[in-house]
Formats: structure tokens, C-alpha cells, sequence
């Protein structure tokens, strides 16, 4: 029977795989998937401890991490539609204008 | 044992239903068109289905040069398992011993999950990505337009499609697809079945228009407009991969109508039938409505894209919500 | 237990593979995949809400807009030569900025992993599970209507707003060649 520390560590894992992948990559899209993917690991963890605790809390709360990642998600692709309009790249070391 | 049984002879069975959906189709077609259809092969023309497939089978292989390989045969199992997978929680009939052939009663449906009407939903929005692969997989220009095309008509219509979902929810108090079934059961009056679609009128012609819709159908069916974008986003695809993607186009109308038929007919109750005979009724039922589909398709004539999504978001879509919010208050003030 | 692996093996392998893919193609596609699989976690979790949910909004919505949004870009694959090219008219210079941050995000993450590991190895966590009570959707609703509505209220603004703010800034400019002949 996997137990609340099986998920904690996968939570953890999952966690740091989107927090690597934030710093690495040097794609605007790639970096907000990375983003979803530590969303996910902390919905993860939010359900774990809610049926360790038995109680509905942490399914609500998921719900409404769900909803705030759509809504980010949505903004955050048409700024990167924009972006790409100006510079036509989606590398984020092309926007160095605010750069000292 | 039993479950895995029933889920083979589903799987049989929704391929069946294809096939005898091509015959119909272009046998309806015809008859609408003052022609005769096919009659040729077998008595009236109905081994017609036999001799597509093996035509479709032993046709070849294409794949464009420039497709992405991956992708290319990915997109084509993607709509058939979506389409295969969404009549898993959807039950055909009651408890029955199919005349008294198995020693026990079984129930007629793969899963009963007690969030069925949920999964339906969720694997009709899995089955956008079928269609937008092989729009972009196939690397031209008709493909990947058919294919954007498509997907955006899809998810614009599955706002509606949940809505009017949502109203039957609140009627059928269960997410369980069975207990709204059973909540169909008995008459008014003597006479007149206890079926939703009598408690909400609007919320089922919502419904169809958003299933027809979703299903790429009828007078929505512009992404595969053989006018205008060649065969929109199958354009490049040949001999299986095709069959995989028409295969998928007729199972989703059969689902499609199999859930209209549980949640707003009654599903398998009917006068002068058993419940544990309720499959006949069930089969008349959606057969009824696949002719209704297929009578639109051959009558209507299709929309222009941007009147359809125009339709989707600034017609359907108020419609559906004011349908829930009327369904919600007459819940409350009668006590259904 | 076994499902436990299997499908916590997909859910890492995948996001491995998101960070590591190149093509943003594959990476969403490989991130579908992993919510799959997470959706099959919350499944063994007694969540089949949060399960189906977590399909319809995310793998089945969020994700199509990532998709949309790559195949409308035609966005192109990282570290490929037009790429860098084009980093070098717009920035003057080609020199790799990014190896401190690389590296710096990478011990980040295997800093914390270490550290969870080390923290759950001293012993099994002392939680009292509190009244078993159904995780029924009917529970579910019937606690969000109730003890989080002001949320739940607040979250459907959020979302007004953050429709708004998409349609927005992703709008062309608006200009007089951009004005089609026939529109009313």
C-alpha cells in the first residue's frame, strides 16, 4: 500500500524536475510547461494529505490551483504571443531591452 | 470474468455498429436523393460495408515525406481509442440474463463509475487531439487548417455540450449515469414516461446541436468540407490510418447518441417491455437518432465557419446557461 | 502498489522528458501523457473527481491551448541554428548567458530532493487522520458552497479577468490596413 511518504517523495521529485527545467530550458513555452509540471506536483501533495487527513479540504483546494493555473496559463501564452510578435523568438535571452 | 466478456462483445459491437452506420449513411443518402445506393453487393446492397473494408485494407500506406512519422500514426489511434474509450461508462440496458443464455444477471455496462457522466466529458475533450496531430502531422496546408479549424470548433462547443449536461445533472441528482436512468423510469399520468427530455425541451436540442458539433457532423462539418479544404485534416492519410479516422467519426456519433438516449429518453425504459429487455428499447432509440443524424447531414446545408463558431459562442452557449439557471430554479421551487 | 509505480513512473519519466525534449511539440505531448498519469495517482488517492477534473481542465483544455499556441508560432526548436542567428542580430552577441542559471537550477532542484529525502527519512510522519467522511462529489460541493465560496466567487472573477487580459494582449494592432473590405 503505497503510504503518504510515497507520495510526498514523488511530489517532491516531479517538483524539482519543473523547477530544473524552469532554469534550463531557453524556450518561453517550455518554461511555462515546466511551470504546469510544479503546479502538478503540489496538487499532488495537497490530495495526498487530504486522504491522509480524511478530510475533502485538499480536493478543494486542487480545484482551485486548477483554476488559477488556466487562468495564468492563458495570460501567460498570449504574452508570449505577444513577444513573439515583436522579436520573433522565443528565446528568452532575445528580450534583453530593460538589460543595464 | 463476466466484465471481461462484456467488454469484448462492446468492442464487437461498436464495430458492427460502424459498419452497419457506412451502410445506412449511404443508403439513407440515396434514398433522400431519389437514387437507389448501393445494391450491388449482397441482397440490397448490405455486405456494401464488407467490401469497403477489405477495399480500405488493401489499399496503400501512404505517408508524406516531410510528415512527422511519430505523430502521423499517432493522431489516428488517438480519436479511434478516445472514441472506443467514452462508451465504456455508458450503460445499455438493465441487469439482464439476455433470455435466460447466463446463469447470472450482468450488468450491461463496462465500468460503472459513479462519476460517468464526468468521463464522458473528459474523453470527448481527449478526442480533440486526434484531429489537431493529424492537421499538423501531416505538414500541408489543407491538413493543418482542417485541423486548427476543427479543434477550435470543438472546444468552443463543448462549453455547451457540459452546460446541457449540467442541467440533466441537476435534474438526475447523480453523476451516475445509471441513476439518472433509473430516474426515468414510471409515467405521468399513465401515459406520458417520466423522460427528461419532456422536463427540458431546450436543454436537449442544445445538446444535439453541440454533440453534432463535436462530432464534426452534419451542417458543422466544415473542417472536412470536400469543397473547400480537399478533406480538411485527413487529407494525407490512406488505407488504415483513413479507416481509423472515419471509424472514429461513426463511433462517436453512436456514443454520442447513446448518451443523448440515457440522459434524455429514458434510456433502456419503455411500455410494454421488462426492464431486463431494456436493451430493445435502448437500440430503437439510438437507432432513431443516428437516422436523425443522417438525415441532417444529407438536408442541411453546411455552415460557414464563422457563422458556426458566431452560433457556438453568442447563441448556444447564452442559451445553455440561461437553460441551467431555469433548470436550477425549477428544481428549487417544485422539489423534483 | 504496482499501479502506484506504474503510474509514478510515467508521471517522471514524462516530465523528464518534457524538460529535456526539444521539439515543444513532443513536450506537450509528453506532458499530457504525465497528467495522465497523475490523474491515475489521484485515482488510487480516493480523488476520482479531482482525477476526471484534472483531465477535463488540464490535459483536455490547458494543454490545447499550449498546443495552439505552438503550431500558430510554428515555434521553433531551441539551439537550432536560425535560432541562434537571430539571438545574435538581436542581442549584438551570441555568448551563452545561461550557464549560471543552469547550473544554478539544477542544484537548486537536487538540493531540495535531498532534502525532502533526508527529512522523510527520520521516521514515518505523525498524522491522525481526522472523521472519515465520504469523498462523494456531493461533499465536495457541498463544502465549497459553503465553507470556500468567497473563493469560489473570487476565482470566477479571475477568471473573467484573465480571459480578458488573453484577448487582449494577443490582439494584432489595430490599424487602417488592418481593417478588411467588408466588414460591417
Amino acid at each position: 500500500m503505497p503510504t503518504l511518504e510515497h507520495y510526498l517523495i514523488l511530489s517532491a521529485i516531479l517538483f524539482s524536475i519543473g523547477t530544473a527545467g524552469v532554469f534550463v530550458r531557453r524556450n518561453l513555452i517550455t518554461i511555462l510547461l515546466s511551470i504546469e509540471i510544479m503546479l502538478n506536483a503540489v496538487n499532488l501533495t495537497f490530495v495526498a494529505f487530504g486522504h491522509a487527513l480524511g478530510n475533502v479540504d485538499g480536493q478543494i483546494i486542487v480545484f482551485f490551483v486548477m483554476t488559477v493555473a488556466a487562468a495564468e496559463a492563458a495570460v501567460g501564452l498570449a504574452i508570449v504571443i505577444a513577444l513573439f510578435r515583436h522579436r520573433a523568438s522565443l528565446n528568452p535571452e532575445a528580450f534583453t531591452v530593460l538589460k543595464w | 470474468m463476466a466484465q471481461i466478456g462484456l467488454l469484448f462483445f462492446v468492442f464487437f459491437m461498436l464495430l458492427n455498429s460502424a459498419a452497419v452506420m457506412v451502410y445506412v449513411e449511404r443508403k439513407v443518402a440515396a434514398l433522400l436523393q431519389q437514387r437507389v445506393g448501393p445494391y450491388l453487393v449482397g441482397p440490397q446492397g448490405m455486405l456494401q460495408p464488407l467490401a469497403d473494408i477489405v477495399k480500405l485494407i488493401f489499399k496503400e500506406e501512404l505517408r508524406p515525406v516531410a510528415a512527422d512519422k511519430w505523430l502521423f500514426y499517432l493522431a489516428p489511434i488517438i480519436s479511434a481509442t478516445a472514441a472506443f474509450s467514452a462508451f465504456a461508462v455508458v450503460p445499455f440496458g438493465a441487469e439482464t440474463t439476455f433470455f435466460g443464455l447466463l446463469d447470472r444477471p450482468v450488468k450491461l455496462q463496462v465500468a460503472d463509475v459513479n462519476v460517468a457522466v464526468l468521463v464522458i466529458f473528459a474523453i470527448a475533450s481527449m478526442s480533440v487531439y486526434g484531429i489537431v496531430l493529424a492537421g499538423w502531422s501531416s505538414n500541408s496546408k489543407y491538413s493543418l487548417l482542417g485541423g486548427l479549424r476543427s479543434s477550435a470548433q470543438m472546444i468552443s462547443y463543448e462549453l455547451s455540450y457540459g452546460l446541457s449536461l449540467a442541467s440533466v445533472l441537476v435534474l438526475g441528482n447523480s453523476l451516475s449515469v445509471t441513476d439518472i436512468v433509473n430516474g426515468q423510469s414510471g409515467t405521468w399520468l399513465g401515459f406520458i414516461p417520466r423522460w427528461y427530455i419532456f422536463l427540458q425541451p431546450l436543454g436537449f436540442l442544445i445538446y444535439l446541436t453541440a454533440a453534432v458539433a463535436e462530432t464534426n457532423r452534419a451542417p458543422f462539418d466544415f473542417p472536412e468540407a470536400e469543397q473547400e479544404l480537399v478533406a480538411g485534416y485527413h487529407t494525407e492519410y490512406s488505407s488504415m490510418s483513413f479507416a481509423l479516422f472515419f471509424l472514429a467519426e461513426y463511433i462517436n456519433m453512436v456514443t454520442v447518441s447513446a448518451v443523448a438516449t440515457d440522459l434524455f429518453l429514458g434510456g433502456w425504459h419503455g411500455p410494454l417491455l421488462p426492464a431486463s429487455w431494456g436493451w430493445i428499447w435502448f437500440l430503437v432509440k439510438v437507432g432513431a437518432l443516428l437516422f436523425f443524424y443522417v438525415w441532417m447531414r444529407w438536408t442541411l446545408p453546411r455552415y460557414r465557419y464563422d457563422q458556426l463558431m458566431a452560433f457556438g459562442w453568442k447563441v448556444l452557449l447564452p442559451l445553455a446557461v440561461v437553460n441551467l439557471l431555469v433548470t436550477s430554479a425549477g428544481v428549487l421551487y417544485f422539489g423534483l | 502498489m504496482l499501479l502506484f509505480y506504474l503510474f509514478a513512473l510515467v508521471a517522471v519519466v514524462a516530465s523528464l522528458l518534457v524538460v529535456a525534449q526539444r521539439n515543444p511539440v513532443y513536450s506537450v505531448l509528453l506532458l499530457i501523457a504525465s497528467f495522465g498519469a497523475l490523474s491515475g495517482l489521484y485515482v488510487l488517492l480516493d480523488a476520482p473527481f479531482v482525477a476526471v477534473t484534472q483531465i477535463i481542465v488540464y490535459a483536455g483544455a490547458i494543454m490545447v491551448l499550449f498546443l495552439f499556441v505552438v503550431m500558430l508560432l510554428n515555434a521553433p526548436h531551441e539551439d537550432t541554428e536560425e535560432d541562434i542567428e537571430r539571438l545574435r542580430t538581436l542581442t549584438g552577441s551570441s555568448a551563452r548567458l545561461t550557464a549560471g542559471p543552469m547550473v544554478f537550477g539544477a542544484v537548486l532542484a537536487a538540493a531540495f530532493a535531498v532534502e525532502l529525502l533526508w527529512a522523510l527519512s527520520r521516521g514515518p510522519l505523525s498524522i491522525s487522520p481526522g472523521s472519515e467522511a465520504g469523498a462523494s462529489v456531493a461533499q465536495i460541493g457541498r463544502v465549497l458552497f459553503t465553507e470556500y465560496k468567497f473563493a469560489f466567487e473570487v476565482t470566477s472573477i479571475l477568471i473573467l479577468v484573465a480571459m480578458l487580459g488573453a484577448v487582449v494582449l494577443a490582439q494584432r494592432e489595430r490599424g487602417p490596413s488592418t481593417r478588411r473590405a467588408g466588414d460591417e
